[in-house]
């Protein structure tokens, strides 16, 4: 027994040294293509830098940005990327639901993406902040900043992060606004009470719009979802619009949700009968059901919802019983919102491999900054973040024959102040959600966003 | 002559030894390389400050995540609800599957038949599938559930099952509890049916009523049965991760200790990547469930 | 059957037992019942508000739909621990067939994973539990012990080492990812040995006294013995691997190496409203398993039965 009990520990410290091992190894490894359909490499020519050897396939992962989640119209950009420069790209596509989850396993895995589509709050605050991300900065001459700042100036900030680095190279943007059932309001006598011209209201007649809902429907006609994340930058934007609360200060150095305007609002919201907290709807879930003629306004909307509902191809402005949809700003006392702003474009992962990061900025050139950016901008159902790309294509008015984009401009001026990056934002994230999970349960409003904001500034 | 015997038995233990490792080897392999080696990781990444996260260096930090953990208010009430949810499911399914079993195991051939398929259909459907369904049938506006209950006049207002604290975990509990009488019941209903008729005769002709013979004589006959089905459900039970990933994503009081591993690991939050953490979290599950498994079989043995 | 003194009450409590249990039949047939209409059923139908119980119309546009989303080639196979043996130092990857709907190859993956882990683990697990019920090799109580010990832990215990093993073994986004975790899980060997205790050592003395190796009384004497139970092993395996949604999510990264557990649990998070495409992929998905099952049903019940009563 007793040399058994020897070999056994002589294993277990193997075991040991093995592990300490793979642990060491922990590093993402370069040399792992997570294309399986990898060919040998070839040598392209046509390499920017002389020095580097481009690699021959990419892969890009996206968020469902408008069309850029859907496979048939990515491949279309794809195909014309990969027929002018010869590189393959895969393509994956993320939901909100999950696919932090995926890209942060991949990231510890050794498996993530060479690309990544989706905005500065997750690729410059998170993945760009914790090192993960390529400074993107020889990408952009004078010109590029120039023509991105003619149409706005937060871009570029939002992109850029603290230390100057620019993790995200934008590709278009919009303002996040709510919806409204326009045939239950008019059902209900409650179109009184929006101005269908300038798509605003104020929030007294937020309130008895809410009202005269419940009465006729005797139902929740509108939720504050929070079950998570997704789509919180509508209920943001709801509680700080409606008695004009702020989320951060300006500088963006501190969270100010504790602010008693915000405060006010939330009572208000959770006293109204037809207003429901919801922990069991994501930003995604309250559309579906607004989608379904279920819910009668969403909170979690912007133009690429108002041109395809819900991604369900069953045509513009309407739900799936027919009814018509107005996007609206947001409420506020006097009638007008601050809307959070949406900025997406790509960010590269750092594989530390030349090769396959040349091939990438490749890729953000020829979709970001070329001719072909006509097509990326209309992909994403969006506006574009710049007036001119490439040689000179331009992009002012590349919507002009779409009524609905056009329309959708009133709502542009709006834009209130990016804050998106502020430090903590994470922590902030799950502070809010989880705050409104605890206001919906009944909790002492002012004692929780207290509570919650105090955790989102400590992190 | 007693020396001799000595060295044969040990020539014929070393080629037992030999055997033994032998047969061994190729399960070995997996269990150490793909169970044992990465729990000794875990217990390693447990006393650093490991993260996902590159830039900063790894330092041993000793037993401060532990004591960081038992101060979390997120884990111990993930705890908690993990502990719930065996102590409830595993009681319930055990005996729920020996109360379905003693019902059918006498019915007439299909029926039994048909009964033990409709019971473990959950299971081939797929939890996945399975989840999604119930998902839609507790949904807060359109659910049938709502809507049967509303029908029949029980309730006014509808009920938020996966929105409300008060009753998601007991949601999830029953998706689980749908997911695991399958096989119980397939192993109880065959036990049932391999009771030794010749003592239950006997014990009825001595005068035991038949709770008398079925606690008596069935129930300890069944013990091995028991045994499996105590240890099949226990790790069902630690499995209800699909089941809170794609309900509640942990809210609404729902949060268990394997869902919080891979929300402080993978979830983009503040402390996302957080290894040291989140591997911390694992030693305790796996420490608590080591002694929860060891116990369980102790016990079923003793009987 | 044979009854002698049934009472009135007996007969009551049986009859109310049956209703009860048809009530809670429904319960259990409901999810497949609605996945199989919901995959054939309009849109109208799915995005009534009100639920709509039989199809008001059998259509296919579901399963169009799904098929349309995603294309991948139709197979893939990554050869372990290729990379050392290469020139590159890169795992050798074969791909065969044209592309396809999606779905279809996630449907071969799943099997092959399912199918995969369940025969490595029947192999495995029938010799492991056999040495530790018949052979008495020095250290077996402690292997036996850790073995228990380790039969209940949940994966996510170690999630994030498993991860970097899978890095450092180039296996991040195969299958081999998800197979090879579960072969390692232990409950296969713990429940082989209690199969093979009922071997009786007769036998297998018998078979030594004639002069037959190790791998031969292990071949023509044990495997034929305990055959029901690695009956019973395979279709837990395959059904425990094909639901283990969790390996599947975090091992698999790209759309072409997913599962169809893990596809529809993708649909649902990008379309939470399109239950006629996720009831399509929820029906797909289903069909193997039941297909499984049935084959494999009868060897489940002996199995069990063996195993009990010998314990």
């Amino acid at each position: 027994m007793k040399t058994i009990r020897k070999v056994l520990a002589l294993v277990l410290a193997l075991c040991m040294v093995l592990a300490l091992a793979a642990c060491s190894s922990g590093t993402p490894d370069p040399t792992k293509a997570p294309d399986p359909t990898k060919e040998p490499a070839t040598t392209q020519t046509d390499a920017p830098d002389p020095g580097t050897d481009m690699a021959d396939a990419i892969t890009l992962w996206t968020y469902p940005i408008g069309n850029w989640g859907q496979e048939a119209e990515v491949k279309k950009m794809t195909d014309a990327f990969t027929e002018a420069t010869g590189i393959k790209v895969t393509v994956e596509y993320l939901a909100y639901a999950d696919g932090d989850d995926k890209v942060n396993s991949a990231l510890s895995g050794g498996g993530a993406p060479d690309l990544i589509m989706e905005g500065p709050e997750r690729l410059v605050a998170n993945w760009g902040d914790n090192g993960h991300m390529v400074d993107l900065s020889d990408l952009f001459d004078a010109n590029d900043k120039a023509e991105i700042n003619a149409v706005s100036e937060g871009v570029m900030n939002a992109c850029t992060h603290t230390s100057g680095a620019i993790y995200e190279y934008p590709l278009v943007m919009t303002a996040h606004c709510m919806a409204i059932n326009k045939t239950a309001f008019e059902e209900a006598g409650a179109l009184e009470y929006v101005d269908l011209e300038k798509h605003t209201w104020t929030t007294e007649n937020f309130i008895k719009a809410v009202e005269a809902l419940y009465a006729k429907y005797g139902e929740t006609v509108g939720a504050v979802y929070c079950a998570g994340q997704g789509g919180d930058q509508g209920t943001r934007a709801l509680v700080n619009n409606l008695y004009g609360g702020t989320f951060t200060n300006a500088e963006h150095t501190a969270y100010t949700w504790d602010d008693p305007l915000n405060v006010k609002a939330l009572e208000q919201l959770r006293d109204m009968d037809g207003i429901a907290f919801d922990a069991s709807l994501a930003g995604g879930d309250e559309i579906a059901k607004f989608y379904q003629g279920v819910l009668k306004m969403a909170f979690c909307w912007n133009i690429a919802q108002q041109l395809n509902p819900n991604g369900a191809n069953t045509g513009a402005e309407k739900t799936v019983t027919g009814d018509d949809i107005e996007f609206m700003a947001f409420p506020s006392e006097d009638g007008t919102a601050k809307l959070q702003g949406g900025i997406w474009g790509f960010g590269i992962f750092d594989s530390k491999d030349a090769g396959r990061i040349a091939a990438a900025k490749e890729f953000i050139k020829f979709m970001c900054d070329s001719e072909h950016t006509v097509d990326a901008v209309k992909t994403a159902n969006y506006f574009a973040v710049r007036t001119k790309a490439g040689e000179g294509t331009d992009l002012s008015n590349i919507w002009a024959d779409n009524e609905i984009m056009a329309e959708y401009n009133v709502l542009m001026p709006m834009l209130g102040d990016y804050y998106q990056v502020t430090t903590n934002w994470a922590q902030a994230r799950t502070s809010w959600w989880t705050m409104l999970q605890k206001v919906g349960e009944g909790a002492d409003v002012a004692e929780v966003v207290a509570q919650y904001a105090k955790e989102a500034i400590g992190g | 002559m007693a020396k001799n015997k000595q060295t044969m038995s040990r020539a014929l233990q070393r080629r037992e030894d030999i055997a033994g490792y032998l047969f061994m080897l190729p399960s070995l392999i997996f269990f150490l390389g793909f169970v044992v080696i990465p729990m000794f990781i875990c217990i390693g990444y447990s006393l650093t400050d490991a993260t996902m996260h590159q830039q900063a260096a790894t330092q041993f930090v000793g037993f401060t995540n532990f004591v960081k953990l038992f101060q979390d208010k997120v884990f111990l009430e993930a705890l908690r609800n993990t502990f719930v949810i065996v102590i409830v499911s595993v009681p319930t399914v055990c005996a729920f599957s020996l109360w379905v079993s003693s019902v059918i195991y006498k019915l007439s051939g299909p029926v039994l038949s048909a009964f033990r398929c409709i019971f473990y259909l959950p299971v081939v459907t797929g939890s996945v599938a399975v989840t999604v369904v119930w998902k839609w049938m507790f949904d807060n506006y359109t659910g049938i559930i709502n809507t049967a209950l509303k029908g029949a006049g029980l309730i006014e207002k509808n009920i938020n099952f996966l929105g409300d604290s008060k009753w998601a975990l007991w949601c999830i509990i029953l998706i689980l509890f749908t997911t695991s009488v399958g096989q119980p019941i397939v192993l109880y209903v065959s036990a049932l049916g391999n009771v030794d008729q010749g003592l239950v005769e006997a014990a009825k002709v001595d005068g035991a009523t038949d709770l008398q013979v079925f606690w008596k004589i069935k129930w300890a006959q069944m013990m091995p049965t028991t045994l499996y089905i105590l240890v099949i459900t226990t790790i069902n039970s630690f499995q209800c991760f699909a089941l809170i990933q794609l309900l509640t994503q942990g809210g609404s009081g729902t949060q268990t200790v394997m869902y919080y591993i891979y929300y402080t690991a993978f979830k983009l939050t503040q402390q996302a990547g957080h290894f040291g953490y989140a591997n911390a979290m694992g030693v305790v599950l796996a420490i608590f469930i080591g002694i929860l498994s060891a116990l369980q079989f102790r016990l079923a043995k003793e009987k | 059957m044979k009854t002698n003194n049934v009472g009135p009450r007996a007969t009551v409590y049986k009859v109310i037992s049956v209703i009860i249990l048809v009530i809670l039949a429904f319960l259990f047939v409901f999810p497949l019942y609605w996945i199989v209409t919901g995959a054939f059923k309009p849109g109208a139908d799915i995005y009534a508000t009100k639920p709509v119980w039989w199809p008001s119309e059998w259509v296919m546009t579901n399963f169009d739909e799904l098929l349309a989303k995603r294309s991948a080639p139709l197979w893939e196979l990554h050869v372990p621990f290729s990379q050392w043996f290469t020139e590159k130092h890169e795992p050798l990857v074969f791909s065969a067939g044209p592309v396809v709907p999606a779905a279809f190859r996630w449907l071969i993956n799943a099997v092959f994973m399912a199918a995969a882990a369940m025969g490595l683990t029947c192999i495995t697990a029938a010799m492991a539990g056999y040495a530790l019920a018949k052979k008495r090799f020095r250290g077996r109580a402690i292997l036996f012990g850790l073995i228990i010990c380790a039969m209940a832990l949940p994966k996510q215990v170690i999630l994030i080492p498993l991860l970097k093993e899978m890095n450092f073994l180039k296996f991040t986004d195969t299958l081999w990812a998800v197979i090879f975790p579960t072969v390692g899980w232990p409950f296969g060997v713990f429940l082989m040995k209690q199969f093979s205790e009922s071997i009786p050592g007769e036998i297998l003395e018998a078979a030594r006294v004639d002069g037959s190796s190790e791998v031969r009384t292990f071949g023509t004497i044990v495997l034929p013995m305990v055959k029901p139970g690695i009956g019973a092993l395979a279709i837990f395996t395959f059904i425990n691997c094909w639901n283990d949604y969790f390996m599947q999510l975090i091992m698999l990264t790209s759309g072409a190496n997913y599962t169809m557990p893990l596809g529809v649990a993708t649909l649902q998070a990008e379309t939470s409203i399109n239950m006629g495409l996720l009831m399509a992929g929820a029906a797909l998905a289903a069909l193997p398993i039941i297909i499984v099952f049935l084959i494999f049903q009868k060897y489940f019940t002996q199995g069990i039965t063996m195993g009990a009563v010998k314990g």
